[in-house]
């Protein structure tokens, strides 16, 4: 049992990166890996948000969805919802943990929209899983996005200090680096069913 | 006379000028994850102009009845709605093409290009200028797809447009169905066809749109932090990052 969870753990984390091998959340990988603490800040939201998605979202697909034959509204129902939770939990943090809202809330907005979040909640569901591998699934994803996110940021550190020939400057470069770091995480193929198979 | 030419330039800007994709930089979950073949990259396109058409129609037609204050949901359930057809009806007619987006098709619904031109377009003119709009970005973004899944597959898998035949089936039975590279065909370079070639090529593709505009004194593509994500406005770390830059002067 902890060997499965253990496994789509992993799987979400290195194999399956959702950044770097299924390309969901390009847009803050992009936009929002130029400094380390607001990789950071941004990728704690990205963890936070979809574990809180996934968890709302499962039981709204099986026992009101499903339930009444209504699977083809879940795009719809589930890009409202995780909206409506974002614009929530954002004004919950606001008024009662200033803290946790200056670390993380300016951050929530963005992932309203983010394809990685409606990306996790529908995936989960297209292979089927129950809720406790669903919420494994979701928040390993969430760390694989921070571990994309914080890599990226050191490289993106070292490239500012680079002579870059002037037609690759900005953002071809950062995708160069990028497809770079992607090798890396090839090198991951086939480890989680070495370890647990 | 004068307001047919604007309507032609609505409709040519977004092939070039405004590519979505290699100028405005939207869309870039899509274009590095569906690229992988030629059909599905043809596919994809397809789709998200047709919701982007419908979609810019609709929230023209209502730009004055949505109230400002709720305008993004609104705009996402109009959307959301139209990619839950287009979902259905590719599921019930192209099953392959279906099987070869996966989880992309659903997620039109977050394609930051649709969204932007809902909010940055289509909200502020009327509604036969935003329907052209739409067809012209739908053109731009197809054609950026096709563009780099065809570097991709040709140097990837060795083949050109391998599966077209499922798409074209909708209108009667073709026997076409693309045709392999010689040489790449035995030999093909499979890092292309993985993650970090989807990178790669759009990373150099970037490159030489940039050289391009340069060339004709025009700036750079550049995704400025978040400024081209369609949410900027409403965003507070947007909103904070003025305010350090308003502090510090």
């Amino acid at each position: 049992m902890a060997k499965e969870f253990a496994a789509i753990f992993l799987t979400a984390i290195l194999t399956q990166n959702f950044v770097l091998a299924k390309f969901l959340g390009i847009c803050p990988f992009l936009g929002v890996s130029k400094k380390l603490n607001t990789a950071v800040g941004m990728s704690a939201a990205v963890i936070f948000v979809m574990g809180l998605a996934t968890a709302v979202c499962y039981p709204i697909n099986k026992f009101l969805l499903e339930k009444n034959g209504l699977e083809y509204l879940q795009t719809i129902v589930f890009i409202l919802v995780i909206a409506a939770l974002v614009q929530l939990v954002e004004i919950i943090l606001k008024k009662y943990i200033p803290s946790l809202y200056n670390a993380l809330g300016i951050y929530l907005p963005l992932i309203t929209t983010n394809c990685a979040v409606l990306g996790v909640v529908i995936l989960n569901i297209d292979e089927g899983y129950n809720f406790a591998q669903s919420m494994f699934n979701s928040i390993g994803a969430g760390f694989g996005f921070m571990l994309a996110m914080v890599m990226f940021a050191g490289v993106r550190s070292r490239l500012e200090s680079c002579d870059i020939p002037k037609f690759m400057q900005g953002l071809p470069v950062t995708l160069v680096a990028a497809s770079l770091v992607a090798v890396s995480f090839l090198g991951f193929t086939g480890i989680v069913e070495n370890i647990f198979g | 006379m004068a307001e047919k030419k604007n309507l032609v330039k609505e409709l040519t800007k977004g092939f070039v000028a405004e590519n979505p994709v290699l100028r405005l930089v939207l869309g870039t979950c899509p274009t590095l994850a569906v690229t992988t073949s030629v059909s599905s990259a043809i596919g994809m396109g397809l789709a998200a102009m047709i919701v982007l058409v419908c979609s810019n129609v609709v929230i023209s037609a209502l730009r004055k009845v949505i109230p400002d204050k709720v305008r993004i949901p609104a705009y996402i359930v109009i959307i959301a709605s139209f990619v839950t057809i287009v979902q259905m009806v590719v599921k019930a007619f192209v099953p392959a093409l279906d099987a070869a987006l996966g989880v992309y098709l659903p997620l039109i619904v977050v394609n930051c290009i649709i969204l932007g031109r809902a909010e940055a377009y289509a909200s502020k003119n009327p509604v036969l200028a935003s329907a052209i709009d739409g067809v012209g970005m739908g053109i731009g973004f197809t054609a950026a797809l096709f563009l780099m899944a065809t570097i991709r597959e040709v140097f990837g898998a060795g083949t050109f447009m391998v599966g077209i035949k499922d798409l074209l089936s909708v209108f009667g039975d073709v026997s076409f169905n693309g045709f392999s590279v010689p040489f790449l065909n035995e030999n093909p370079m499979l890092v292309f066809i993985l993650p970090p070639g989807g990178f790669f090529v759009y990373g150099i593709l970037m490159a030489c749109a940039n050289k391009l505009a340069e060339s004709k004194g025009k700036p750079r593509a550049e995704l400025r932090g978040c400024e081209a994500c369609p949410m900027a406005q409403t965003c507070s770390l947007n909103k904070k990052e003025k305010e350090e830059v308003a502090a510090n002067g």
